[in-house]
């Protein structure tokens, strides 16, 4: 498993993301049992507490649960997934956005760009 | 929870040179720390005030409620800057002196971790590389049970790939409410696995805070911060 972390963010924050994507993208699959806080820090080449915080939050938000004597698991409400899916699909798009701003094109021209990459893309 | 280390109005001085000038701060059990500080900040001054190699100038300096001394010397495990042990032992027989001195002190995990590295028990230590030497101490340490662990430059002298081994031996081996101080200026390696840092510049705290709220608010890493901080 690959954990990409940046230098400039905090930890924690990189560490939520990253699970949120393993999850949509199924290599935590719904319902799977979630590998120990000690293994995942391990993994991550990250501290206990910090990987201990990052499974929290995403425990309050309820893409895990744990079931009190045998670990954390990923939620098996499917749903709940699609919507996080949805919800880092937007934030890579208005990200990219940006930057397509910032190369100064504006909605219609960067919309006409993507079209023609898609149309390119599927010969 | 409650502190592991407190210290208060603790100073150091040599001669007219203040090597610790009045710092005060708690660390807490559970955690992993970062001594930060450019060379001459007094890192080392401070892990030896906590070793009883040193004693105050004037102030506090508490360990799990006790003064450093024998009592403290039983939950603490050091790594000093340097090595200290007989270069004509084998490292079974400094794992087996090891064990006589210390109560806390898991041989079967010491060997375990030789046995990853690669390090044959048999060899003497003087027949070992630099590098080989300081995991071999490394491995001392970390294979004793303790409550406060001090690092002192614990990766300065072995390559990239051993670095990793060794945090991962870090992270993996302490003990959930032990603790973990680890003075080095290789930030960058080493602020994955820390929860907080202490700047030290001479002898005083500039900064103590987690690495996470560093991150948010100066948006730089640790790294970074330090660069800016000690700019010379």
């Amino acid at each position: 498993m690959s954990w990409d972390l940046k230098s400039d963010r905090p930890i924690y924050s990189q560490l939520i993301e990253q699970i949120e994507l393993k999850i949509c993208s199924g290599i935590f699959a719904p319902g799977t049992k979630l590998p120990s806080v000690r293994e995942l820090a391990q993994d991550a080449a990250v501290n206990p507490n910090t990987m201990q915080r990052a499974l929290s939050k995403l425990e309050e938000d309820g893409l895990l649960y744990t079931n009190r004597t045998s670990g954390r698991f990923v939620t098996e409400d499917v749903k709940m997934i699609q919507q996080a899916k949805h919800r880092l699909a937007q934030e890579q798009i208005s990200e990219f956005l940006e930057k397509m701003k910032s190369l100064g094109f504006d909605k219609s021209e960067t919309l006409s760009i993507v079209s023609e990459m898609l149309k390119g893309a599927k010969k | 929870m409650s502190s592991i280390l407190t210290c208060k109005n603790l100073s150091k001085s040599f001669g007219s040179k203040k090597a610790l000038d009045n710092i005060s701060f708690n660390i807490e059990r559970g955690r992993i720390v970062g001594l930060l500080g450019p060379n001459g900040s007094g890192k080392s001054t401070f892990i030896k005030l906590c070793n009883d190699l040193l004693t105050p100038t004037s102030g506090e300096l508490q360990i799990a409620g006790n003064v450093p001394g024998v009592e403290t010397k039983k939950i603490v495990s050091y790594l000093p800057e340097r090595t200290y042990l007989n270069d004509w032992m084998k490292v079974s027989e400094i794992i087996q002196m090891f064990k006589d001195f210390y109560q806390d002190f898991n041989s079967e995990k010491a060997y375990d971790m030789l046995k990853r590295l690669d390090i044959n028990p048999s060899e003497r230590l003087k027949t070992l590389s630099k590098g080989t030497k300081e995991k071999v101490q490394l491995i001392l340490v970390m294979s004793r049970e303790a409550q406060l662990y001090l690092l002192d430059e614990p990766i300065g002298g072995v390559d990239p790939a051993a670095r990793d081994y060794i945090l991962d031996t870090i992270i993996s081996n302490y003990q959930e409410n032990a603790t973990v101080i680890i003075s080095t200026h290789l930030i960058s390696d080493v602020e994955k696995i820390l929860d907080d840092i202490i700047f030290l510049k001479n002898g005083q705290v500039v900064l103590q805070k987690t690495v996470d709220d560093i991150r948010e608010e100066n948006g730089k890493s640790v790294d970074a911060l330090f660069r800016e901080v000690f700019k010379c």
